[in-house]
């Protein structure tokens, strides 16, 4: 016979002398959330103590210039012009550095995660040259390639391409093979399984690569534009360094940061509309 | 359009997985293929649909396919093997991107493909949205959609709860029924391969050789009545004595592994 709920409501429980206890919670903590604006309070409390520091005189603005005087450089710097000249000069060669170098990589990437052949000899390449800082090439590009932009945009595709390459391939490999044999049980062309199938696939892994890519080529950039450039951000914050313009120096630093942002905004806006279906 | 196991073999490196099997499924007929882990079930399923290469003996097929048909041997997936980055239409439209087909027959053939399978209010759904039991009838409706001659299904209800499996278990005899698709089934489950196949291909353990096919005497029609049940019982209790000792050898060898 199967038990009802109302014969069990009416049954006494086993043990009625003893006393009931709730059953303590123990599933809290291990998931973190963030605040929708505890990270905007906390940066504008930092920034509100620095400029405190700095307006009652217990930091030396030589040494930490406060906010306001930074803010102020960076708005001198953009009505002369100065910034526009500084900070284009970097975008353009950041964006044809980064641009040439993820083509290659995602060429060389993809070759490497579809071709034996070029899976065997492009992995040993890339593993002998990836950990070479690529900055340590610049006076040798300089060599190759004279003294302009050209080495300064190669410096920088180095950097990008293998980044690149290591994330395409290791999406290419992180395909969930299933997929791909089921394409191959319809029949389905190799061309239309790499467009259809492989890509999408890979495409998490490559976004992801993008941000690391896009970390390097500003790094790049400016480690480049400190060795040889009259222009540019890294140009402009090691001339601030060395006139002792510290207000200027963290203006330089914090356009860098600014830029940072925004790529990682913009590859942020590319992760929502291409990876929608995650 | 029959298909054929002509004394295939198969080994993975040094281990021997497949021994000289050989049986054929005859048009419209529905073979099951049981056996211990690790027999090599799922291998013998991937080489008789061209996705596996044997060591040696081969995989053929007899017959014209029918005339309609896009993809005469047509997988199922445990795993159900759906695209997450399209909507419940696209995986069934996925296969015939490549096929010779306006966009409106193309679109025709979804549209029944997805009638069959009960899944038109869900096509623009993705897979994650879909609980499993519909994700494997997207994999069925894709499989529908280019008619195929032969299902090679591989153990597509064992990620399954009880109760969707025995929903698309009577989805599974409802296509089967009018004997114009075969199939070959592959599943660990006796039950379900009592329930559902012809013949039963019973497989050794490791390296897998055919130890018996067993007949079923009903059709899968007269499988539903009351009184066949204690027939099937009775079969399927025959098949688990034939499975037992190896089962638990295969179990044995999988822990000390």
């Amino acid at each position: 016979m199967l038990d009802r709920a109302g014969d069990q409501a009416a049954s006494p429980p086993g043990d009625i002398a003893a006393e009931a206890r709730p059953v303590t919670f123990r599933g809290a903590g291990f998931a973190p959330k963030a605040g929708r604006y505890s990270g905007w309070i906390a940066l504008v409390l930092v920034i509100g103590l620095w400029q405190l520091a700095g307006s009652a005189g217990w930091v030396n603005p030589l040494f930490l210039p406060p906010p306001s005087a930074i803010g102020l450089a960076i708005w001198k710097l953009a009505v002369s012009g100065a910034l526009w000249n500084h900070v284009s000069a970097s975008v353009v060669r950041i964006g044809s550095g980064w641009i040439l170098g993820t083509i290659a990589g995602v060429v060389v990437g993809f070759a490497i995660g579809l071709s034996s052949l070029a899976r065997g000899v492009g992995i040993t390449f890339i593993s002998a040259l990836f950990p070479i800082p690529k900055i340590a090439l610049l006076p040798l590009l300089i060599l190759w390639l004279g003294i302009g932009e050209e080495p300064k945009i190669a410096t920088i595709a180095l950097g990008v391409f293998f980044s690149t390459a290591i994330s395409v391939y290791s999406g290419v490999d992180a395909v969930p093979r299933n997929l791909i044999r089921m394409a191959q049980s319809f029949g389905v062309p190799f061309a239309s399984i790499v467009r259809r199938v492989v890509w999408p696939g890979a495409l998490p892994s490559i976004l992801a690569g993008f941000r690391i890519s896009a970390s390097v080529a500003l790094l790049l950039v400016v480690s480049a534009e400190m060795i040889g450039a009259q222009f540019g951000i890294g140009a402009f914050v090691l001339q601030a360094g060395n006139l002792m313009q510290t207000d200027q120096l963290l203006a330089g630093v914090v356009m860098l940061s600014l830029f940072g942002l925004a790529v990682g905004k913009l590859i942020n806006l590319l992760e929502t509309r291409l990876l929608h279906w995650r | 359009m029959d298909l054929i196991s002509d004394h295939i073999s198969h080994r993975f490196g040094a281990l021997e997985v497949l021994d000289d099997v050989s049986f054929t499924v005859r048009s419209g007929e529905v073979v099951a293929i049981v056996g211990p882990s690790g027999c090599g079930k799922s291998t013998l399923l991937s080489i008789m649909g061209g996705l596996l290469q044997p060591s040696s003996g081969r995989a053929e097929w007899r017959g014209a396919p029918p005339a309609d048909s896009r993809n005469p041997l047509t997988f199922v997936f445990q795993d159900f093997a759906l695209l997450p980055w399209c909507t419940v239409a696209e995986n069934v439209e996925f296969p015939l991107l490549h096929a010779d087909l306006s966009d409106a027959e193309r679109c025709a053939v979804v549209d029944d493909a997805l009638r069959r399978t009960s899944l038109s209010d869900f096509r623009s759904a993705y897979p994650k949205q879909l609980s499993g039991g519909m994700r494997q009838r997207v994999g069925i409706a894709r499989a529908l959609a280019v008619r195929p001659a032969i299902l090679l299904m591989d153990e597509p209800l064992s990620a399954l709860d009880s109760q969707t499996s025995e929903l698309l278990m009577e989805d599974f005899i409802r296509l089967l029924a009018d004997g114009s698709m075969g199939a070959v089934y592959v599943t660990h489950n006796l039950e379900e391969a009592v329930r559902i196949a012809d013949r039963i291909v019973v497989l050794s353990r490791r390296p897998g050789r055919i130890r018996e096919v067993v007949t079923i005497p009903l059709s899968r029609s007269e499988r539903g009545d009351i009184h066949a049940c204690e027939q099937l019982l009775a079969l399927q209790s025959e098949l688990w004595s034939l499975i037992r000792e190896q089962a638990v050898e295969a179990e044995r060898e999988v822990q000390h592994a």
